[in-house]
């Protein structure tokens, strides 16, 4: 076993329920070096959501909450909030995103609270076996459009940075040390961080939506497809199209943070205000 | 001792406040938004956390959060929002976290009738999240009550760590009437793990199906803690029969087997009865009056108040069976809680329905005919 995995694991949970080449390793594999490298293990509170992605910090031996379908972020902000010394990471994935958690999506980028939230983006409903996915690309078959899908796709990215993140950034799982470093920095800043990892999902999406479930084909289309963000404004918009565009989105420093703002927003007086009793709660 | 003039959704926040509750998450509805208004006022007072938040899922999850994060929490409700509550509240049972969830029942179904009351939730709150799982849920009949039960709610909640419901009504929330609130209450403290991070199994039944202790995140012990159905450890074991079903059973009995020690009714004038009103919440006021004026007109009358309705109060009606030849059941409802309490009887006394719906209480005369 790979010494970060013995550090960090609960191996009790094994194996992994990642069906093989799927992408979700790579960004266990990536978290985790991220953590070590930055030596916050202690101070992490982990919250998952459901589907694939949601199941990711399951298997690390930290203090992890696997919640309901969509309600991850409130959960998180539940304990950011109660203590925000806490580095609170959320894993989640497209459809738990902007699917059924959309609405908690975006109010946790208006409040930029200080949570960094990695979604895991396979274009699909995976786990429950390939259904049409709020991020699915027009005309893109699978179970639920049969006849190919008809709705617009989200870009997530720009949702987050218009309802009020401040650190937006997009990679794929083809981009291992990039992403190594956007979730460093992601973590490290004061706010809603948004980090979108476009992930390769053999088993449903690679054979539903792209032809093939041969991880290193999709890995190289996910490469290849990939465009700089800095490049991808010097170029036509027509040559963005069908590209995945890559980078820090948005960096917005100093902006005020909600936890912070929450205790600051404390009026001075302590006592109780209805001197209905003393009690405390048990811990603090 | 301090007594004031409030109404009941005040006198919940004055009883959470009291009880330890210092994170407050809520969502505007009529008729539950005082609570959510005064949480606001005072909770900052006390250096407790409150947030107003985008609906009412996210409200009842954020509750969730809180929990774990190390504070005693707290949402409030009503009708419609209790029912998208529900999904939190099976998680809540799932992962055996407290938490209180404040229901001021009003009319229904649908948007049904935001100022009026009614106690169509009872149902619901006992059964209205998906699975097995079995919840507490008390029923205020005064704003006096509203502050002890909300009190006791809390504590409840630590000692069961489980979802408890308070299931007050427009009635009760919105009337003004004297209370007397304590300096002190007596408060169960959040119950901290015996054992050291590396011996602790945090979802090991000990003495009495009682977990040991919940640890606040980030204390060191490293809890996992998964709305799928999971072993001792927290592991997911949802394709694992047997751990699944003993966690499931575990977490019925937890309350089923404790049913006697969450018994908590009020008898009035039962001693001699011949004809007994059995009444929760609201409806409770009428039925003592009538049975008063029952008693004034020679019969011989009494009441059974129920105050903690869930897990129902079996032992005391059959008890109450062996003495009475009828019992009358008023409920602002269609007839709900009356089917448990036939369920009970089992045919043994004849039992009359009084269900009353449309938002209005029953008056005394009702349920008087229904005594003579």
């Amino acid at each position: 076993m790979h010494p970060l995995a013995e550090k960090y694991l609960r191996k009790a949970g094994l194996p992994l329920i990642f069906c093989p080449g799927c992408g979700d390793g790579t960004v266990l594999n990536v978290f985790l070096r991220a953590v070590e490298e930055m030596g916050i293990f202690e101070e992490l509170a982990l919250v998952g959501g459901i589907g694939c992605s949601g199941w990711l910090p399951t298997y690390l031996k930290a203090d992890v909450l696997h919640v309901l379908h969509g309600r991850a972020i409130p959960f998180a902000i539940g304990l950011k909030v109660t203590d925000p010394r806490r580095r609170v990471v959320v894993f989640t994935g497209d459809g738990d995103c902007v699917g059924i958690g959309g609405n908690h999506f975006i109010h946790g980028a208006r409040r930029n609270i200080d949570l960094t939230v990695i979604m895991m983006n396979n274009g699909i409903y995976g786990m429950t076996g390939g259904q049409v996915a709020p991020t699915t690309p027009l005309r893109g078959r699978t179970q639920t459009s049969p006849y190919g899908n008809i709705e617009f796709p989200f870009d997530v990215c720009d949702l987050a940075r218009a309802a009020g993140a401040t650190y937006v950034a997009r990679w794929t799982a083809a981009h291992p040390r990039q992403l190594l470093r956007a979730i460093k920095e992601g973590i490290e800043h004061r706010g809603f961080s948004f980090i979108e990892v476009v992930s390769q999902c053999p088993t449903q999406a690679g054979r539903y939506l792209e032809g093939t479930n041969d991880p290193a084909e999709l890995l190289a289309l996910m490469k290849k497809r990939a465009i700089f963000a800095d490049q991808a404004k010097r170029v036509s918009s027509q040559d963005v199209a069908g590209r995945i565009v890559v980078g820090t989105l948005h960096h917005l420093r100093g902006k005020r943070e909600f936890s912070e703002a929450l205790y600051e927003s404390f009026p001075a007086e302590k006592k109780d205000p209805f001197t209905a009793g003393k009690a405390e709660a048990g811990e603090k | 001792m301090q007594r004031a003039v409030i109404h009941g959704n005040e006198a919940c926040v004055r009883g959470a406040l009291a009880a330890g509750c210092r994170f407050f998450a809520g969502y505007p509805i009529t008729p539950a938004s005082e609570i959510t208004e005064l949480m606001a006022q005072m909770l900052p007072r006390c250096r407790g956390i409150f947030l107003q938040m985008e609906d009412e899922i996210a409200s009842i999850c954020a509750a969730l959060g809180a929990a774990w994060g190390g504070s005693k929490a707290c949402t409030a409700t009503s009708g419609p929002g209790f029912t998208l509550k529900q999904e939190g509240i099976g998680w809540a049972a799932e992962t055996d976290t407290p938490i209180v969830i404040i229901d001021v029942m009003r009319g229904g179904p649908s948007t049904g009738q935001p100022t009026s009351s009614s106690q169509q939730d009872v149902m619901q709150a006992k059964y209205g999240s998906h699975g097995d799982y079995e919840v507490i849920a008390l029923t205020p009949s005064s704003v006096q009550e509203a502050f002890d039960l909300t009190v006791k709610a809390f504590n409840l909640a630590e000692v069961y760590r489980n979802p408890v419901i308070l299931l007050s009504d427009e009635i009760v929330g919105h009337t003004r009437e004297k209370v007397r609130i304590p300096e002190q209450v007596e408060v169960v403290p959040r119950r901290k793990p015996q054992s050291s991070p590396q011996d602790y199994v945090p979802f090991r039944p000990t003495w009495q199906g009682f977990l040991e202790g919940m640890p606040a995140f980030n204390q060191g012990y490293k809890i996992l803690v998964d709305g799928q159905l999971h072993d001792e450890y927290g592991v997911r074991a949802g394709h694992k029969p047997d751990i699944s079903a003993q966690l499931v059973e575990r977490i019925c009995r937890k309350i089923t087997d404790h049913a006697k020690d969450l018994v908590d009714v009020e008898e009035w004038l039962l001693d001699d009865a011949e004809v007994a009103v059995v009444a929760y919440g609201s409806p409770a006021r009428p039925s003592l009056r009538a049975v008063k004026e029952a008693r004034a007109e020679g019969i011989k009358a009494g009441c059974l108040k129920i105050r903690i309705l869930w897990p129902f109060p079996e032992t005391v009606l059959d008890m109450l069976c062996s003495r009475v030849r009828r019992l009358v059941v008023p409920e602002m409802n269609i007839g709900k809680m009356v089917r448990e309490v036939e369920r009970v009887v089992a045919g043994r006394v004849e039992v009359i329905s009084l269900p009353k719906i449309g938002g209005e209480m029953h008056t005394p005369g009702e349920i008087l005919r229904a005594i003579e």
